[in-house]
């Protein structure tokens, strides 16, 4: 997929214009149904820490843990397909297809394959990729990418959704534009039912890999995921090296935190931990498991700033609770991972240069990191991405003018407290009416969405100045 | 060009600026592999006794399942009929090729047409034991293998589970130790169940049955053997 992360203005200003999209971005209701889940739990915040310490332990090893899981998986049959980058991973993909002579693969959701423009490719080839999680189908008959890495077609309303059907589902003789979204789903389960029986490939993502078993495991709602592996006859797992776990154990640990912080359940619906092929006694499931441990990148991010990203299990939490994401969607962020965890991880996967205007789509208040069930310490790494743009001479020339001005003024205390009184005094006497700004001059991007507060005439150091001479009067 | 499998390895160890684990550090390592040692388990994971019953009820009935309890094994047929008749379905069902299932009498219900094996198109009930049932968040633990087709457990609508009571465990925890007595290797599939199939993916509104089973129906047969007694 062709990033447009440079082009994030742009893209914000056109999501806040877009009613439609407005009205679809009030239905991200995970935020409260997060907070009833992790109030039922009283070891959450405990459990949040060995979680974190897990995932450090597991990448300070990760060489070791890797090939532990490689051994494991060969010793119950499956086999490993190591690629450096999305050639190489949709090649070996391919590879897989062709030699089962496969025409049609069904799908379970996979970011990664996002990553790596997986479906488009294997179209070119010949292939028909079928989506199979209900908001993934969606946005695949809509030809758009996701707007949220696990609700994928939260951008999009009911309405949207039956005339996509009404036009697409015509050549299975479905006629009828429907209203709710009961109907809309019994018709999508009825004609994937179908694609299920009849693939001859699935592809799934994993949540985790098992560096004990040599297991993968995914987790979904829909059983989707269940029914791409299950029916086809070779099952290709897509997965980077920083989804490894030492133990059942530790993955247990990570499991309890997922689903409360993704969608506030107390568990997911499915947790599927699988092993290798079927067994020959075994009455159904692939005949042939495949996992392709793709790096693009992942590597790269080890031993540096970035490192802690590594830990990042893709509940959504991030994005979930950012008001930036909520206000504009997934889109505009212009690539495949949106919200807080895409504007570290993609500058770190598509380069600076590409997504440095992400990290700066931020306001610095916190609740990313406040909510993250991994503790990934995320404004501390946008601010390191806003360091390296910076050196990299990758800003804008207005944002450089501004920095290089106000270093100007924070080098020289009386000239900045003169120049910020003032600015407070004039402010505050032009605002004094409202108490706030409708629209203000320069300031046209706060203004035009919400009023811009207006000062109450003295800036916080003559406000702290006063403070501490009253505290000494006392 | 050399291959992506030592690049990839070779990257790590540059990027954790060290060559391979090896040594004290090894040992240390492959015996935290071996170990099986949990973590922190939530209290509510530690039930015991009859309280561990009923924690995996409530749970299960939380995670949208339905629950009904019997005594008895002779009771199950009866339930299972009550069941069907309850959600209108047809008496019919596929049962999974289970010793355990096989010993409850159901001859003395003719009624009830039974199928053994996995799924064929068209079944709309499907009939399982379980491995474990896990009473903090009311979880079905299932393993593949001849008696438990996988299948089983996706593709009919309708989801009925008989679970022992003496079958419930009270973590997840608890489950992987009951597996590894079990078997010394893991099974092709372990599925673990809360709840029937689900999406929320057409604006945010919770819809039942997406691909998998619409209900899921849990037998919980109680003789009054304590959880973990078997």
């Amino acid at each position: 997929m062709q990033p447009t992360s440079r082009a994030f203005r742009a893209n914000a200003r056109a999501a806040l214009d877009n009613k439609t999209l407005q009205q679809a971005m009030a239905n991200l209701g995970f935020r409260q149904k997060r907070l009833e889940a992790i109030s039922r739990l009283p070891e959450f915040e405990a459990l949040r820490d060995q979680a974190r310490d897990i995932k450090n332990h597991t990448l300070q090893h990760l060489d070791f843990y890797l090939e532990a899981y490689e051994a494991k998986l060969r010793e119950s049959g499956g086999q490993v397909h190591w690629c450096r980058t999305p050639e190489e991973a949709r090649q070996t993909i391919l590879g897989i297809c062709r030699s089962l002579g496969a025409r049609t693969v069904t799908k379970g959701k996979t970011m990664i394959a996002e990553e790596i423009a997986l479906n488009p490719f294997l179209e070119e080839n010949g292939i028909a990729p079928i989506e199979t999680d209900l908001g993934e189908y969606i946005i695949q008959l809509r030809n758009e990418p996701p707007s949220h890495i696990i609700a994928p077609a939260i951008h999009v309303t009911k309405e949207q959704v039956a005339d996509s059907f009404l036009e697409k589902h015509a050549v299975y003789g479905k006629t009828r534009r429907l209203s709710e979204p009961r109907e809309m789903l019994e018709e999508a389960r009825g004609i994937l039912r179908d694609k299920f029986l009849k693939a001859d490939v699935g592809i799934t993502g994993a949540n985790f890999l098992i560096a004990e078993t040599g297991s993968s495991i995914i987790v979904t709602n829909e059983g989707n995921g269940d029914l791409t592996q299950l029916l086809p006859r070779a099952h290709i797992v897509l997965a980077t090296p920083e989804k490894l776990v030492p133990t059942l154990e530790d993955v247990s640990t990570i499991l309890r935190l997922l689903a409360r912080s993704a969608t506030g359940q107390e568990f997911s619906v499915y947790t599927t931990v699988s092993t290798g092929p079927r067994r020959k006694e075994d009455p159904d499931g692939p005949e042939q498991y495949h996992v392709v441990i793709l790096d693009n990148g992942r590597s790269a991010m080890l031993g540096t700033e970035f490192q802690d990203m590594l830990r990042c299990i893709r509940c959504s939490a991030c994005m979930n609770h950012c008001p930036v994401y909520g206000a504009v969607g997934g889109h505009a962020y212009g690539w495949v991972y949106p919200g807080p965890m895409g504007a570290v991880l993609t500058p770190s996967l598509i380069g600076v240069d590409q997504a440095g205007t992400l990290p700066n789509a931020s306001t610095f208040c916190g609740k990313c990191e406040s909510v993250c069930p991994m503790r990934i310490p995320l404004p501390k790494m946008m601010r390191h991405w806003r360091e390296r743009e910076y050196e990299q001479h990758l800003s804008s020339t207005v944002s450089r003018l501004g920095l290089a001005a106000w270093a100007f003024l924070a080098r020289r205390p009386s000239l900045y407290r003169f120049a910020t009184g003032w600015a407070a005094r004039v402010l505050g006497l032009l605002g004094r009416r409202h108490g706030n700004f409708a629209n203000l001059p320069l300031a046209g991007g706060w203004t035009r969405f919400r009023d811009m507060p207006a000062p109450e005439g003295r800036t916080f150091h003559q406000a702290w100045a006063e403070r501490a001479q009253r505290n000494q009067g006392r | 060009m050399s291959d992506a499998r030592s690049d990839i390895l070779a990257g790590i160890r540059r990027a954790l600026k060290r060559g391979p684990v090896d040594g004290e550090t090894r040992r240390a390592l492959e015996a935290r592999l071996q170990g099986h040692r949990p973590n922190l388990v939530p209290k509510r994971g530690q039930t015991a006794g009859r309280e561990r019953i009923d924690a995996f009820v409530q749970m299960a009935e939380f995670s949208l399942a339905t629950v009904t309890r019997v005594a008895r094994a002779e009771q199950v047929p009866q339930a299972v009929a009550d069941y069907l008749k309850s959600q209108n379905l047809p008496a019919e069902l596929r049962m999974a090729p289970d010793p355990g299932l096989d010993a409850i009498p159901w001859a003395n219900l003719p009624l009830l047409k039974i199928a053994r094996g996995k799924p064929e198109p068209g079944d709309e009930v499907g009939l399982t034991g379980v491995f474990a049932g896990i009473a903090e968040t009311g979880t079905l633990m299932l393993l593949s293998g001849p008696r438990s087709p996988s299948t089983l457990n996706f593709l009919p609508e309708t989801h009925i589970a008989v679970v022992r009571a003496d079958r419930l465990v009270g973590s997840y925890e608890d489950g992987w130790s009951a597996l590894r007595q079990k078997n010394a290797a893991m099974p092709r599939t372990v599925n673990f169940i809360t709840g029937p199939s689900r999406s929320g993916d057409i604006e945010q509104t919770l819809q039942l049955g997406a691909h998998g089973p619409r209900r899921l129906h849990i037998i919980v047969v109680d003789d009054g053997t304590p959880p973990g007694e078997r």
